[in-house]
């Protein structure tokens, strides 16, 4: 590994060293932000900040067409979806801070510690035997550049790989339709009497997911009933929910 | 032209560390989306430093199918999101224990 990374780290600048400590300065502050803000929409908004210092990252390393698909998708559709959610489902309250596991999350900072201690050390120890260099092709020729070379081996070598994204793409969009359609039809009213018996068999929540289900407004309906059910906080009513079900069920099934 | 890789393996690295204290750690399933993001960054960055250092493109390439491939989970993730959702009123992966004994 040392050699390589001398080899690299023998044509570096001021400017790129500027650059990299400004941009990995963004990237650190905007995952620490992902992971700290208690608000989704601040979480998302430090994706952003995150996905753009790693833009910078690709540019600087000469792979210019990654980092306008970066932006493009990741800043620009990827994060969008995420606002899009959060505001459609309207989640956009603080989280509790209340954890049902107390041991996770000093043990989860534990673990991570012990993994990258591991990483960092294995790296340093480490000798670096990879394998042959260039299995693919150069990143660029005096007559070619990188975009270009990428978009050359893309079209060439991983021409079925590039064709098998698209039908993938057409199974995940059909995929979220499906997810995301508002079920219809006779099965509708089943699985709604089910949510009711779950959700305690609060009236007044079963009229407003029934009134949920049978269509209406797209916009207003929904909002009022999950509003009314998750007014409680994250965590009330689903909890209480939770706690009637092991509960109700056996009396049922008997009667 | 640039700097040595290891620092940007070294920041990967933290990243994807960060990440999974993330995912370890939060509890809306929102944000423990956004945290696997934060990871697959990380391997990106990984691709595109080991890309450069080796002077190949394959890395690139591979990122490339990355980005599909993360573009179709988060839509599919986001659509499972949002059927839980309509079922429990709840965003938080705790309160999905139907299927707990």
């Amino acid at each position: 590994m040392t050699e390589l990374v001398a080899f690299a780290a023998a044509r570096a600048t001021v400017p790129d060293v500027v650059t990299f400590v400004i941009s990995a300065a963004l990237v650190l502050a905007g995952a620490a932000g992902v992971v700290l803000s208690r608000n989704p929409v601040h979480a998302a908004l430090s994706l952003v900040m995150t996905l753009l210092g790693i833009a910078v990252l690709f540019v600087e390393e000469d792979a210019n067409f990654i980092a306008a698909v970066q932006v493009i998708v990741y800043a620009g559709a990827i994060v969008v979806l995420f606002l899009f959610v959060i505001m459609f489902l309207g989640v956009d309250r603080e989280e509790s801070l209340r954890d049902p596991l107390p041991a996770q999350r000093p043990l989860a900072l534990v673990l991570v510690v012990v993994a990258i201690g591991g990483v960092v050390a294995l790296a340093a120890t480490a000798h670096w035997t990879t394998g042959a260099h260039r299995v693919v092709g150069p990143i660029s020729t005096p007559h070619r550049s990188e975009v270009a070379q990428l978009g050359v081996e893309l079209f060439t070598k991983y021409l079925y790989a590039f064709e098998a994204t698209a039908g993938l793409l057409v199974i995940a969009v059909v995929g979220a339709v499906v997810l995301a359609r508002r079920p219809s039809g006779p099965l509708d009213d089943d699985g709604d009497q089910t949510a009711d018996v779950e959700l305690g068999g609060d009236p007044q929540l079963g009229a407003d997911r029934r009134g949920v289900a049978s269509g209406g407004e797209p916009g207003a309906v929904p909002d009022d009933g999950f509003g009314a059910a998750a007014d409680g906080g994250p965590g009330g009513a689903p909890d209480d929910a939770s706690g009637v079900t092991p509960g109700n069920v056996p009396e049922e099934v008997p009667t | 032209m640039s700097l040595g890789g290891g620092w940007y393996l070294a920041l990967a690295a933290v990243l994807f560390a960060i990440g999974t204290l993330g995912v370890l750690v939060r509890r809306n399933v929102l944000v423990m989306f956004m945290c696997i993001e934060l990871m697959l960054n990380a391997a990106n960055l990984t691709l595109v430093t080991f890309s450069r250092m080796l002077g190949d493109i394959g890395g690139q390439v591979l990122v490339f199918f990355v980005l599909v491939v993360a573009a179709a989970e988060v839509v599919v993730g986001l659509g499972i999101v949002v059927a839980i959702f309509r079922r429990r009123a709840s965003a938080t992966a705790d309160d999905l224990h139907s299927l707990k004994g």
